[in-house]
């Protein structure tokens, strides 16, 4: 039988109790049971950035972390970014300045950005490559993301 | 023309909301239902005879529920050279090829069941050298190349590794080099490179009992998934339904037909379960199409007065263990092989060579970055042997309204000078700045072009549902990989039928529903479904004005419509709504007029021709699409690490439909062409893939992106919907030479070959002292 143990977490602000397969990643725990598709596989070790989600503020690649680990942890993924329909800011510089194209890498993307902000409101272009070296964009759209985060922190 | 509305305009994507939030819907993101998972297990030797396969403890493994082999199931699948079956069949003939599938209850007892099959081979000698590949001798890799059902626009040798063997013989070589002052002879070598789009190949597949197919698939083409499944599994069209999600990046490697028909036996033994297979990163690096790698050899000659008159091109191409379609680019790097200039005299012999490597196939480009690379060297080369300057050379030899290809098809709609000048002058050609702090700096220039490598007859269609209201839904089977194409198609549609861009809904194909589209590839879908869909869009709204007509008693050609109302241009009380016309469509009388709007468009190229088996002379372009990159570099002597200070880009789109994406696609192409000039590259030890994963294979982040100045140039496409072309490959072609120009002319030295890493930039530099 599959071993399981009870997480009790907060999700995009909602409260929730559940059980996690011992051994299950967070990323699939997300996917798979929370039914959180924003996140995505892009390497399934942590090379890639495409699962990245914020726990407790911090980004992390959800593929790195078991997710039994979630257990007392305030989980957003980019589901939980936007508010009563409203898009946030750094949503809002990525449409607005192209800054994605198929779009695979960006929910790790912006949320990767939305971190950086919150630590730096105003990051310099050298922040701004700094926190997001560890997210992959292979159809090469980091001009025009630097782009977006700056504009979201001229704010 | 009229003054355009809306082509021309930066409008947001249509996809752009779905991808920011989140909720855009990619094939794994899709709650499918009675799911079975499927793993592959792989060959362990590059080259070999399959002795004995035992499934017996696999099948017995808890959660298993089928296991199958290539004998089970030895149907062959391809699109230009049938050369492969979904599973190996008797033999391997590369590392990583799959020998059996598995399809199990869970993704890990399928892992699992995997380890527990047993495969016997007896291991043969292999080719990893194409060069080596082509020679009488070699081990035979493909014993029955004779009896492939083949495309007869290739040509293989029976009996030998040849997968294609494409000639141009154009004007007199030997006349040429008797009136040059200069020979250059140079080898150039372009290694295999990866795609490495962050989505990994995925699939997925469901037998319905009543006969019928739907497959999920990131396929660039759903039609051509569709078409060779049928023709392969012998199931008519009609029962095959193809679902396009979006594509999480393709760059070449999702075109074609790959992984869905190694999933529908399995699926047709469990009718209604859904059979699907994600692909690891180590199975997307090593099991799918890598860039072929070029073994080549120009030889140039030239005047004094720098015209280059006879260019003499051989092309070897690693195609990998199967090159149903390599034997494609190694005949698109064939016919456009004097690259963006004009030759008056041409021999060119490009091959395409079976290996034991990974299968080789199409990337961003299709052969145009690893030809243009000798190309744009060469030029080099001859610029510093005569003592002149590189961009002069190339204003001088390069294409020009009414030049000929090396196929000698003559190009019109081209300002190839302004790309070249516009890039030069960004990067402050002439002026050489100083070295500074023991660092050496240089610049570097290259041009490219490139024409979609399709079939003649490669066609496109569209419909448009205009609904009650006046809205409309454009239905294509183009897919959206990221190029933006949903949003240039919606603007082509929304000016054509002179409605608001956001009154159009649009989305990816479903092939039950959406009409055909032969692939998404070659930089084609702006100018193909771009054309189809103003078509449709004219056809629409020639109905639109009939109706009206008829509703107003006014004659058609009194009506104008301003995208609300349909009124008389001679009497202003004449007027209905879009809604009128689009829904009652009946006369107060209550008298029917019309049925609903579908209007309905479609296109097949008229302007090209096949190409002579022996000459290679005739039109094989749909269009021609020029461009440049202008690179300033600094490079460190102690380390060997290049810096790239200034990276300037230009492309001529004919007219951008919209600039902003247009520039997007101008910057992901030439970041990708910087990847590759400074870090990529397959390394393979006898076949064996050795860098599987990000750690091993660099590919550019955030933080190696040089800020880049990007130029659109618009020179109409006579033909192209409102004087688009294509260019989402383009911006790729011209980035690594132009760098490798650049640390030329820092160092002194020559680089025949990339990625330009610190180590071999260093050894350069040690071996000039």
């Amino acid at each position: 039988m599959t071993e399981k143990m009870p997480v009790n977490f907060t999700v995009n602000g909602d409260k929730e109790e559940r059980e996690a397969v011992v051994g299950q990643t967070l990323l699939k725990f997300i996917r798979d049971e929370l039914h959180l598709t924003g996140a995505k596989e892009g390497c399934e070790i942590g090379e890639c950035g495409a699962c990245i989600v914020l726990l407790d503020g911090k980004p992390v690649n959800s593929c790195l972390i078991l997710a039994v680990e979630l257990d007392g942890k305030d989980l957003v993924t980019i589901e939980g970014l936007s508010k009563n329909g409203e898009l946030d800011r750094v949503q809002k510089a990525f449409i607005k300045h192209a800054a994605f194209q198929c779009g695979y890498c960006t929910p790790g993307m912006i949320l990767s950005a939305r971190a950086l902000l919150e630590r730096k409101p105003n990051p310099t272009d050298e922040d701004i490559n700094q926190a997001l070296s560890g997210n992959l964009c292979r159809c090469g759209a980091y001009q025009e993301i630097r782009e977006a985060i700056k504009a979201s922190s001229e704010k | 023309m009229a003054e355009l509305k809306i082509v021309g305009t930066s409008v947001s994507r249509k996809d752009a909301v779905e991808k920011v939030t989140g909720m855009a819907e990619f094939i794994e993101d899709r709650y499918m239902g009675p799911m079975l998972y499927a793993k592959m297990k792989k060959s362990t030797v590059a080259h070999g005879k399959i002795k004995s396969i035992d499934t017996t403890r696999a099948l017995k493994h808890p959660g298993v529920k089928a296991v199958l082999t290539g004998k089970d199931y030895p149907n062959l699948i391809g699109l230009y050279l049938i050369d492969r079956s979904f599973l190996a069949v008797e033999k391997v003939r590369f590392w990583g090829e799959p020998v059996a599938v598995v399809a199990a209850t869970t993704e890990k007892a399928a892992a699992e069941a995997v380890e527990l099959i047993e495969v016997e081979y007896e291991e043969l000698p292999g080719v990893f050298d194409p060069r080596e590949g082509m020679k009488p001798d070699a081990p035979l890799i493909h014993e029955d190349l004779a009896n492939y059902e083949i495309v007869p626009i290739f040509y293989p040798k029976a009996g030998t590794n040849i997968a294609n063997h494409f000639k141009i013989r154009k004007g007199d070589i030997n006349k040429g080099f008797e009136e040059a002052d200069l020979i250059i002879e140079r080898d150039y070598y372009v290694p295999q490179m990866q795609h490495v789009p962050i989505e990994t190949h995925k699939a997925a597949v469901q037998w319905s009992p009543d006969g019928k197919l739907t497959v999920w698939s990131t396929a660039q083409s759903p039609n051509v998934v569709r078409q060779l499944l049928s023709k392969s599994l012998d199931i008519p069209m009609h029962k095959i339904r193809v679902i396009s999600s979006y594509i999480g990046g393709g760059f070449g490697c999702k075109a074609g037909a790959s992984i869905e028909g190694l999933l529908v036996p399995i699926a047709q033994k469990f009718p209604g379960h859904i059979v699907r297979i994600v692909f690891t990163r180590e199975e997307d690096m090593q099991g799918t199409f890598t860039r072929q790698a070029l073994y080549s050899k120009l030889k140039t000659g030239v005047r004094k007065d720098r015209r280059i008159t006879s260019l003499q091109y051989k092309m070897i191409w690693d195609g990998g263990a199967y090159t149903e379609y390599g034997v494609n680019i190694v005949r698109a790097a064939g016919y456009s092989s004097t690259g963006a200039y004009d030759i008056p005299n041409v021999k060119t012999d490009s091959y395409c060579v079976y290996t034991n490597n990974s299968i080789g196939g199409p990337v961003r480009g299709f052969g145009m970055c690893e030809m243009q690379w000798g190309i744009e060297r060469q030029l080099e080369v001859i610029a510093r042997e005569l003592d002149m300057d590189p961009l002069e050379v190339r204003l001088i030899n390069g294409m020009k309204k009414g030049s000929s290809t090396a196929s000698g098809q003559v190009v019109h709609d081209l300002d190839y000078d302004k790309c070249l000048k516009v890039v030069a002058d960004k990067i402050g050609w002439g002026k050489k700045e100083s070295n500074r702090n023991g660092k050496y700096r240089g610049k570097g220039i290259a041009g490219l072009v490139k024409c979609p490598a399709q079939p003649s007859n490669a066609a496109s269609s569209a419909i448009i549902r205009i609904n009650e209201d006046g809205t409309a839904h454009v239905m294509i089977g183009a897919t959206e990989m990221g190029q933006g194409m949903l949003t240039a198609i919606s603007q082509i549609a929304a000016e054509t039928l002179h409605i608001p861009v956001d009154k159009i809904d649009i989305k990816v194909p479903d092939t039950d529903f959406t009409p055909y589209e032969w692939q998404s590839v070659g930089s084609r879908i702006t100018y193909t479904c771009g054309t189809s869909v103003k078509r449709a869009a004219e056809d629409a709204l020639g109905q639109i004005y009939r109706v009206a007509a008829d509703l107003l008693e006014t004659p058609e050609e009194d009506l104008s419509f301003d995208g609300k109302n349909i009124f008389s241009t001679n009497n202003s009380d004449k007027k209905a709504t879009i809604r009128e016309v689009a829904d009652s469509c009946k006369k107060c009388t209550g008298e029917g007029i019309a049925g609903p709007i579908i209007g309905r468009g479609s296109f097949v190229p008229t302007n090209m021709t096949n190409l002579d088996p022996e000459t290679g002379q005739g039109n094989p372009g749909l269009f021609y699409c020029f461009g440049a990159t202008g690179v300033e570099v600094e490079v460190d002597p102690e380390t060997g690490v290049v810096t790239v200070l200034q990276l300037a880009c230009s492309i001529d789109a004919g007219k951008a439909v919209n600039p902003q994406l247009c520039t997007a696609q101008l910057h992901g192409g030439t970041i990708m062409g910087l990847s590759t000039a400074l870090y990529e590259e397959v390394c393979f030890d006898k076949g064996i893939m050795l860098n599987r994963n990000f750690t091993d294979y660099k590919i550019a982040t955030i933080d190696n992106t040089p800020h880049m100045d990007s130029f659109i140039i618009e020179t109409p496409e006579t033909h192209g919907p409102y004087g688009a072309r294509g260019i989402g490959e383009q911006p790729m072609i011209g980035v690594a030479p132009a760098i490798a120009n650049a640390v030329c002319n820092a160092l002194g030295v020559e680089f025949n070959t990339f990625p330009l890493t610190p180590e071999r930039v260093w050894q350069a530099v040690k071996d000039k002292k």
